[in-house]
């Protein structure tokens, strides 16, 4: 035993297990569970991109695509860019297909970080950044966003933990954990502090398309902001196509062949059928994907609602598919209150501490449930916190 | 009629579960439960929405599986009533459960269900074909349902989800 662990490499023993895995070991054992802890859509992708994927499969197309993805593809990711949000690139040199936005979290990271670089990451934040930051050998630098501001980040904040090893923040709105997302005053407030201090701007838009109540407005689409933005998104959570593995990465060309070097090496490209399939969600998705949107928006009025109404005070997210309600009144930490939940009462949700520590205090609910599975979640929390405090 | 995006959202909440609960209906559009109690008796009152009803899969039920067939009718229009008298007449029937003026090779399209075959062939022998204006029918009888009205008969997906993720 002793002996295999000298074999692995400083990075990755020092990486701590994701806390997310152990409520997974816990909760999967269990009968009954309605789980709030998925994260990911409850909508099986649309039969006509399955059918799309087959169809290339009976065609016979399956062998690499060009590094960056299939051409086809990279003119309707451009075209929606631009429709969508307003933004150009360039489907020649301005973007990549990417095994989901996880992979291009980690091309976009390793294309900017030199060993000991900082990364500002705000928490509480989607359990990745901080890991894959180390795995490029960079620093993470955690800022803790406060309730009381529904978790956005000031620039104060930021001004604070900024040194001259800073290389690049991570942004992600909508967010996950917190479902905040951050409107275009909010953007260009980061903005400001991103052009004075010259840093790069990883933006995490994967869950652009799933904003509620104003229109989502992406960092890139900020004055200026084009040139140091790396932007993420991709196919997973918006179009339900977690298992897809696919995404994409848009940067100005010189960061974009930086990290098209990674993946060419790393990756050569994106699993071909899922092209394919994304072709046919962005040609004829559009429509699916408001449907699916005003459904989860049903949905979140409803459970937050119900969330301040049983007592567990919520803010009203603004996109995504996460209520963040803080569980600080039970006295609980966030893991004593998420396990005794899931044991008392077979309601699966996630400690908020996973996600920093400002998340701790709360949990991460995901309302990407069917309507029955809320109401009786929200029962069961009533009855909980009824019984118990 | 023009609806407001609010009682859109209740049409189509209803449309999907016609049993949700007013209070849930409130929450999930964001009103008082008094507004949308409101909202629903002026939905109902206009008559968009018209009924509720369930979706029963009587295949399933022995001894009252029964039958279904489409019925393709050519009629000979009257004027100043076009095909709304025929169509009055042939909807009145009980055995009739939808009927639709249709564009194409005939006019009326008629759903009929019965108990047996036997019956919906005596219907249109004796009811349908025998009615002044029917020029002549053409009977499909159903074999098997999949789909009705949005609702597929054989729920087989499950949710496939891990139970945690991140
Ligand atoms: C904020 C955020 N970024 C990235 C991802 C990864 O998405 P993908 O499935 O495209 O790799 C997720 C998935 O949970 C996420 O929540």
């Amino acid at each position: 035993m002793k002996q295999t662990k000298t074999y692995l490499s400083k990075t990755v023993e020092e990486l701590k297990p994701s806390g997310i895995r152990r409520f997974f070991d816990l909760a999967a054992g269990m009968e009954g569970v309605i789980s709030l802890g998925v994260g990911e859509p409850d909508f099986v992708t649309s039969w006509s991109v399955r059918e799309a994927a087959i169809l290339s499969l009976e065609q016979g197309y399956t062998s690499y695509t060009a590094n960056a993805g299939l051409l086809e593809l990279r003119e309707e990711i451009a075209a929606y860019m631009e429709n969508s949000f307003g933004l150009q690139y360039s489907a020649s040199n301005e973007m990549i297909v990417t095994v989901g936005a996880s992979q291009a979290l980690d091309i976009a990271l390793r294309a900017v970080i030199d060993p000991g670089d900082e990364v500002i990451v705000i928490e509480p934040s989607f359990v990745s950044y901080i890991p894959l930051v180390n795995l490029a050998g960079g620093k993470g630098v955690t800022v803790q966003t406060k309730k009381e501001n529904d978790f956005k980040v000031t620039p104060a904040e930021l001004e604070e933990v900024i040194t001259h090893r800073t290389k690049a923040i991570i942004l992600c709105s909508p967010n996950n954990p917190t479902g905040t997302m951050l409107n275009e005053q909010d953007l260009k407030s980061i903005a400001s502090v991103a052009k004075k201090h010259d840093l790069v701007i990883i933006a995490d838009e994967i869950y652009a398309e799933l904003s509620y109540d104003e229109k989502f407005v992406s960092f890139a689409a900020i004055e200026e902001m084009r040139e140091r933005t790396i932007l993420i998104s991709g196919f997973s959570k918006g179009f339900a196509m977690t298992g897809w593995r696919l995404g994409f990465v848009c940067a100005p060309k010189e960061l974009t062949e930086a990290m098209l070097k990674i993946h060419q090496y790393a990756m050569m490209c994106a699993p071909t059928m899922a092209q394919f399939a994304a072709i046919e969600a962005l040609r004829h998705g559009n429509e699916d994907v408001n449907e699916m949107r005003k459904s989860y928006r049903r949905r979140r009025n409803y459970f937050v609602q119900s969330l301040n109404e049983i007592g567990l005070e919520c803010h009203t997210p603004g996109g995504a598919f996460y209520a963040f309600p803080s569980i600080e009144r039970t006295g609980l930490t966030s893991e004593q209150f998420a396990e005794r939940l899931l044991v008392e009462e077979k309601v699966a949700v996630v400690p908020g501490n996973v996600f920093g520590q400002s998340g701790e205090g709360h949990i991460r609910c995901s309302y990407a449930s069917s309507m029955e599975q809320l109401q009786e979640s929200i029962k069961r929390m009533k009855r909980f916190l009824e019984r118990e405090f | 009629m023009q609806l407001t995006e609010k009682e859109l959202e209740i049409v189509e909440i209803l449309e999907q579960d016609a049993r949700t609960k007013i209070v849930d209906i409130a929450k999930m559009v964001n009103i008082s439960v008094n507004e949308a109690e409101a909202l629903i008796k002026k939905l109902e009152e206009s008559n968009v929405i018209v009924q509720y009803s369930s979706i029963v899969d009587w295949s399933k039920i022995s001894g009252h599986e029964g039958v279904t067939a489409m019925i393709d009718v050519k009629v000979t229009p009257k004027r100043g009533v076009g095909f709304d008298e025929i169509a009055e007449r042939i909807y009145r029937f009980k055995e009739v459960k939808a009927l639709y003026l249709m564009s194409g090779a005939y006019d009326l399209s008629v759903i009929v269900e019965g108990k047996s075959m036997n019956e919906v062939a005596n219907f249109v022998s004796q009811k349908l074909s025998t009615l002044d204006s029917v020029l002549s029918t053409t009977t499909h009888f159903i074999l098997k349902k999949y789909k009705h009205d949005g609702t597929i008969f054989e729920q087989g997906e499950k949710d496939k989800r891990i139970v945690v993720s991140p």
